[in-house]
């Protein structure tokens, strides 16, 4: 493929309109307000909020405790309003 | 069958990238999360147009990490009716790209669009002819990725921008279609009703419909925040909220010995037991801007009655079955 | 090479595709019932019966489900076929695209009946015509022998590898569908080996280097969105394969001649050589065209006629080396385009003389619309109406109605 600057030509794209860049390489960590900021001396490592994250972008970390990924996440404030000790605050972004 | 633990389903990869590009705090997006925590190998999906496709393979992008096609709206049904034959005809021959395969998991899905109303047809061929396949409903009751307009999914009463809530009409006129019960008389071998906000019976409940021989169809309840008019972060509340006032309850049914068997799941069976815990419809519809004719500028208490008795006659004619 | 034995059977049209699509042995055939094909799916119905197939064969419950199911079935690596006419092929036009966009050799014969309304169940090119910008390559048949020859060549001409589109095969309804011929068939091994197996493209998908298939193992994306950024990029190399299948079609035909005894190509002249005037057309009647043309040589008319088998890619090129020294040519069309200039045909062939300086007079015969019979008389008319033509020196009347009841 060519480079980033410009888009490929017909000739260089894939046969038959396959898509050839997973979603991994679009970050949609820029779209919210609010970031998730989790409290770790209060989760209890249910894995809620990995499983409720429409993004995917929690990730349970091989110690069990969730790790956010911010390049994905886009602030709908889900992991807070369900995570059951209410460990999970909402920050408006740096 | 048993439940798998949290912590383990945790571990599975997600076949849904991040990356995509549906909005922030979207139902769907949770819902195919965790219906593919279910996915046991090798599967091959199909999509119908609609939000999920159309926000998760803008070219040159794809968040699908499975093999993954779309060809069109109303026919997710026959397209997988057709993978799914393929794969029967190659094992048949012995020969073919798919013939070293023992199973193929073949997953469709489709919106309220492209299930109640203009995909009605495929389905019901599909389930006609007895293809070994799961369809999975992804229902945010109305045609979202085109703007919100009614579906015959959409419930009486919401506002969407061809049944809006005018000075005359307050939103849609007509009730939602039964679509579980049009499945049911099918007769296929297993449907069920999902949703993300009980995520262990919706993965468990995945992998039946996908151990199931023959077809298998899952109904999921998608809230919208878009569409139904809620902040985002109470897309899973919202949910759970549908569930508790028996506006979506959660059932399986199985074809035993040529009858429909109905099962409550827990949550939808400890109500039935316990008749105080189901929460009055007005909860659920004051959360949505959709209904929000409903309270504002006056309330429309004819309507919310209207919508109660409903609800209570669909549970009535449920627990009739079920128990 | 030398020319296999063959069974002669006797076949009428439907039958004859059937009997191909079973030699083939596809994977999965997925089609609904329509006058005039139904012969196809019924005869295929008692193969599946029979145990003489392989093939899934599902009946679906409209045509759109039909391709649809097809595109599914070749999208996940297997060989479909469907067939239908008029309005079921109407009811499929959103898929058509969708098929030759994704790149699926699917394989469908269209049994030629004009479109309602008024519903009409016989002949005429409309339905095939309505699909003709769909991006299918597009083979008319003359006789039911060709129906059999194409529907086993379209597989190598659409999977070859410098083509990867979907094949109609359009055989006129009830004329050559339900007519019994003499048809010679070839050995169903050789049918399998001239067909082979089916081979994939292969593409960089965005999780590595993939078969252009749905496969568990690499899995690619088929059918994403598009937006202004990308649409035209991918219509392009659609024309780019639409003419690289130019000479696949001859180059399938001239090797299917070897083993058959029989040769195809994009164009069939008939005492075109020296013809001062000629037609030109697509389908059965070029048949009947053929007998006519005889008739008047033996008067001492160097008349002469063009049979059309490719009409999508339309073989502009050729056809102006054909016709190019005749002074006076007929196009008949079977199809009206409604608010155009002529009909289709009339249209490409005018349109591919632009440029020349050596050009013919050519002039339009719209025909036998919902089956108005075009018979032996009336096409001798069609000549002396070139001849008058001829004369002048230039076209008396641009479009005309033969068999119409004015």
């Amino acid at each position: 493929m060519t480079g980033q600057k410009s888009a490929p030509g017909w000739r260089e794209l894939p046969h038959g309109a396959v898509p050839y860049k997973s979603s991994r390489e679009y970050k949609t960590g820029d779209w919210g307000v609010l970031k998730p900021k989790i409290d770790f001396g209060r989760c209890t490592k249910c894995t809620l909020c990995h499983f409720y994250c429409p993004e995917g972008a929690i990730r349970m970390r091989g110690d069990g405790y969730p790790e956010v990924d911010y390049d994905f996440c886009k602030g709908c404030g889900i992991c807070a309003a369900e995570c059951p000790v209410k460990c999970i605050e909402m920050v408006r972004r740096g | 069958m048993g439940e798998m633990s949290l912590r383990e389903m945790a571990k599975q990869p997600d076949l849904l990238a991040p990356g995509h590009r549906l909005c922030a705090g979207c139902g769907e997006a949770v819902t195919v999360r965790l219906i593919l925590k279910a996915v046991r190998g090798p599967t091959i999906v199909t999509v119908a147009t609609g939000c999920l496709e159309v926000a998760t393979t803008i070219f040159p992008y794809t968040a699908w990490d499975l093999p993954w096609i779309h060809t069109a709206f109303e026919n997710a049904a026959a397209n997988a009716s057709g993978i799914e034959a393929a794969f029967r005809a190659m094992k048949r021959k012995g020969r073919g790209p798919l013939a070293k395969y023992e199973h193929i998991d073949v997953i469709a899905f489709a919106g309220d669009g492209g299930t109640y109303d203009i995909g009605l047809q495929a389905l019901s061929g599909a389930l006609e002819r007895g293809h070994d396949f799961v369809y999975v409903l992804l229902d945010n009751e109305a045609y979202m990725n085109t703007g919100i307009q009614r579906s015959g999914g959409t419930p009486r009463c919401a506002a969407t921008t061809t049944s809006p809530a005018g000075r005359v009409i307050p939103g849609k006129r007509e009730w939602k279609k039964p679509i579980d019960e049009i499945v049911v008389a099918h007769e296929i071998p297993y449907v069920a009703t999902v949703s993300a906000s009980y995520p262990t019976d919706l993965i468990r409940k995945m992998r039946c419909a996908l151990e199931a021989e023959g077809p298998a169809f899952i109904h999921a309840f998608v809230p919208c925040p878009r569409g139904w008019r809620f902040p985002s972060e109470q897309t899973i509340a919202l949910g759970r909220l549908a569930v508790q006032t028996c506006l979506f309850p959660l059932w399986e049914c199985r074809l035993e010995e040529g009858r429909p068997r109905y099962t409550l799941s827990s949550p939808s069976l400890s109500i039935a037991k316990n008749p105080e815990r189901k929460r009055p419809i007005e909860e659920y519809l004051e959360k949505q801007g959709r209904f929000r004719h409903l309270f504002r500028p006056e309330r429309r208490d004819d309507l919310i009655k209207e919508i109660q008795e409903w609800v209570d006659l669909k549970w009535e004619r449920l627990l009739e079955k079920a128990l | 090479m030398t020319v296999v034995e063959q069974k002669l059977l006797g076949l009428n049209g439907d039958e004859a595709v059937a009997y191909a699509i079973k030699q083939v042995n596809p994977d999965v055939v997925a089609a609904y019932p329509i006058t005039p094909q139904t012969i196809i799916v019924e005869r295929f119905s008692e193969y599946v019966a029979d145990g003489e197939v392989e093939t899934e064969f599902i009946a679906v419950e409209s045509e759109h489900s039909a391709l649809s199911t097809c595109i599914g079935a070749e999208a996940a690596g297997g060989r479909a076929f469907t067939c239908t006419a008029a309005n079921g092929l109407a009811l499929m036009w959103e898929m058509t695209y969708i098929a030759a966009s994704l790149r699926l050799p699917i394989v469908m014969a269209v049994v030629n009946r004009a479109l309602s309304a008024p519903i009409n169940i016989h002949n005429d090119h409309s339905d095939s015509m309505g699909a003709r910008d769909s991006g299918w390559i597009q083979l008319y048949c003359e006789n039911s022998q060709e129906a059999y020859d194409t529907a086993i060549q379209a597989w190598r001409i659409g999977e070859h590898p410098e083509v990867q589109l979907p094949v109609m095969i359009c055989l006129d309804g009830f004329i050559l569908s339900h007519t019994l011929e003499n048809v010679l068939t070839l050995p169903d091994e050789v049918v399998r080996e001239f067909i082979g197996e089916r081979s994939f493209p292969r593409v960089q998908g965005h999780l590595g280097e993939a078969e252009f298939r749905l496969d568990p193992e690499h899995p690619i994306t088929m059918g994403p969105l598009d937006l202004y950024d990308f649409y035209f990029e991918h219509k392009r190399p659609q024309v780019e394969a639409m003419k690289r299948a130019l000479p696949v079609i001859e180059e399938v035909g001239r090797e299917y001649g070897r083993i058959s005894g029989r040769t195809y190509s994009l164009l069939h002249p008939y005492r075109l050589e020296d013809a001062e005037i000629a037609v030109v057309g697509l389908g059965s009647t070029m048949g009947t065209a053929r007998v006519v043309v005889d008739r008047l040589r033996s008067r001492g008319v160097k008349a002469g006629l063009l049979r059309v088998r490719a009409f999508r890619p339309f073989p502009a090129h050729e056809i102006l080396k054909a016709l190019s020294h005749v002074e006076a040519v007929g196009v008949l069309d079977r199809c009206a385009s409604f608010g155009a200039l002529g009909g289709p045909l009339f249209m490409e062939v005018r349109n591919a003389f632009y440029d020349s300086a050596e050009r013919p007079i050519i002039s339009d015969y719209i025909y036998g619309l919902g089956g108005r019979d075009m018979s032996m008389e009336m096409l001798e008319e069609v000549f002396k109406s070139l001849e008058e033509d001829r004369r002048a020196g230039r076209p008396l009347e641009l479009v005309r109605y033969i068999g119409l009841r004015e």
